[in-house]
């Protein structure tokens, strides 16, 4: 079972993006839950939403999880919430920020002496480059990809561009772009 | 003609959007409702599916659930298939109209996605609007997950508007925890679906003018009681119309279904009996128990009316020690899911060692680690082989320990 906790703002798109990445990793036979905690939350909230995948059907409900991956797609919630939250000595974070990686762990005490499994790319300018607007969820999947090693990218693009079918050709482009540039970019 | 909807053999869809599916699959004539979190997706999916061809239906908005459930019987009476979706408060306020439904022997299909009662104000997911629909002589079918969602209103159709049965028939599924997690699906073809469900054979339409007939008309005590008891005997005589309608859905999908269902019951000593997605979360605890030596098994209510006491007593018989899950606040008694499985159990030939637990409202998490919890307790009180422990405890709950009501056997 992997586990994945994103750290978001409601309107990031973390709960679209958590759901895309379920639909993806569906295709390839295995179950998947996406899920997130938001309610009657309003615009720029903070919200957490949820991946579970699995090679067997999932049944477990909880909230609770010690996160294998922790995506965090707002750059102040990883110095505001306790993104280390239940962690495991193996869990990764790939964390939006413009700042350089040393800089990031210097100011979130809980991240120190974890620099091997923080990772950073900068999602916020990279969707503002090429979606055109502030949209951290595509390129945190691209980022994704490239950490977990769950994919090949070119299968995981071809599969987004089926999610995204009914989205005009211009987004679906500027999402493959962003996802592309984070897969290289994060470090 | 509709338009035809590209299905994929495997989707991921949330329990809303599987449930929407299935009313598009079913032919729904008319859907009249008033949406309200966290069901609202489901009335308006089947809104957009009219809006886009994809269903001749007709979806019809109005000022209130009391008016949408209203609105559901004069289209059912008029021999429309006919269906809708609610939760909590707008359940509530739909309460009066639900007894008439089924009174009426109309049948509907509610798709209920639980959610918390105020007051305070809560969104999230509990029971208490299931509980208040328990005497309301309709059908209760229980969804754990967002495949049984979709699966159990396509079988609801069927079961309502069996000519045997004719009630009114609720699907459950608990407020986000299924109604917002997606996950994978598996529907049925169009064409295998709508073979399943059948064309709607209406009894005494209104719209039929060669015959006309009377609805909802008045008895004082001359006839009511008579209505009643019948309503009553026709939906206790649908437990085994229910139980070929399921048949024949595991025939179609291989997807089995049971009023009552078991898990790990083969030798089980100590048991968490539960509704919803709790159960799923309580198998998991199961297998992990059973790993630490402890025999411990799951049984699981699909439907909640007709209570399947027999059932429940077969799946309970040779249990020591039994956690009941309310996720309802019993108001100043214990859990009535406790009282319906204190009463099977009362008369069976063991008598195990029954307790309560108040758990999850308004959303409250019930993790894996409280369901073993729970278990480990039901192992001492069959170790001790009495209740150690008030009959009635808080699962979940913070602050000081609450419980109430001891027990008088030894």
């Amino acid at each position: 079972m992997t586990e994945i906790r994103w750290h978001s703002r409601a309107g990031q798109g973390a709960v679209s993006g958590a759901k895309g990445l379920g639909d993806v990793v569906a295709t390839t036979g295995k179950e998947v839950q996406a899920f997130a905690l938001y309610g009657s939350a309003k615009r720029g909230a903070a919200l957490r939403a949820y991946n579970r995948i699995s090679d067997e059907q999932i049944f477990n409900h909880a909230k609770f999880m010690n996160p294998d991956f922790v995506l965090v797609i707002d750059p102040a919630l990883a110095f505001t919430d306790s993104i280390e939250e239940n962690e495991k000595e193996s869990t990764k974070y790939i964390i939006t920020t413009h700042l350089s990686k040393e800089e990031l762990i210097a100011g979130i005490p809980a991240l120190q002496g974890k620099e091997d499994r923080v990772f950073i790319a900068d999602c916020v300018q990279i969707s503002l480059d090429e979606i055109g607007r502030s949209m951290p969820n595509a390129p945190m999947l691209g980022a994704f990809v490239k950490i977990s090693g769950m994919f090949e990218l070119d299968y995981f693009l071809d599969s987004m561009k089926r999610v995204l079918a009914k989205f005009p050709q211009k987004i679906i482009d500027g999402n493959m772009k962003a996802i592309t540039r984070a897969y290289n970019e994060v470090n | 003609m509709a338009v035809k909807f590209d299905l994929n053999e495997r989707e991921v869809w949330d329990g809303n959007y599987a449930a929407s599916q299935a009313l598009r699959q079913a032919d729904v004539d008319v859907v009249v409702a008033y949406p309200i979190t966290p069901s609202t997706p489901i009335v308006e999916n089947y809104g957009a599916y009219v809006g886009n061809g994809f269903i001749d239906g007709e979806f019809v908005m109005v000022e209130s659930e009391h008016a949408a459930m209203s609105g559901c019987i004069g289209a059912s009476a008029a021999g429309g298939r006919v269906s809708t979706a609610t939760s909590s408060q707008g359940f509530a306020l739909m309460a009066e109209v639900l007894y008439q439904a089924s009174g009426m022997r109309l049948p509907i299909v509610l798709n209920v996605v639980n959610r918390a009662l105020a007051s305070p104000l809560n969104v999230r997911g509990d029971h208490a609007d299931m509980y208040l629909g328990r005497d309301a002589g309709w059908i209760q079918f229980g969804a754990f997950n967002a495949q049984e969602a979709y699966d159990l209103a396509l079988c609801a159709f069927k079961v309502a508007e069996n000519h045997s049965v004719r009630l009114p028939v609720m699907v459950h599924q608990d407020g986000f925890i299924t109604s917002h997690t997606a996950q994978n699906v598996y529907p049925l073809t169009d064409e295998k679906a709508k073979a399943f469900v059948g064309d709607f054979v209406p009894v005494d339409d209104m719209l039929d003018f060669s015959r006309p007939v009377t609805y909802g008309a008045q008895t004082e005590e001359d006839w009511h009681f008579e209505h009643k008891a019948k309503q009553h005997k026709a939906i206790m005589d649908s437990m085994p119309i229910i139980d070929d309608v399921f048949a024949e859905f595991k025939e179609l999908t291989g997807r089995e279904y049971n009023r009552v269902e078991s898990y790990d019951m083969e030798d089980a000593d100590v048991v968490i009996i539960g509704l919803g997605t709790t159960v799923e979360t309580a198998r998991v605890a199961a297998k992990n128990m059973r790993e630490k030596g402890v025999k411990a098994g799951v049984v699981a209510i699909r439907c909640f009316r007709p209570f399947p006491y027999e059932e429940v007593r077969e799946a309970l018989k040779d249990a020591k020690a039994i956690a009941v899950t309310d996720r309802s606040s019993p108001g100043g008694a214990m859990g009535a899911f406790f009282n319906e499985v204190s009463a099977a159990m009362y008369t069976s030939v063991n008598r195990p060692l029954v307790t309560g637990f108040v758990y999850g409202l308004g959303g409250r998490d019930f993790s894996i680690e409280e369901a073993e919890r729970i278990f480990a307790e039901q192992q001492a009180h069959a170790d001790a082989g009495h209740i150690t422990t008030d009959i009635q405890q808080f699962s979940g709950l913070r602050g000081p320990k609450l419980g109430f009501f001891k027990t008088a056997r030894g």
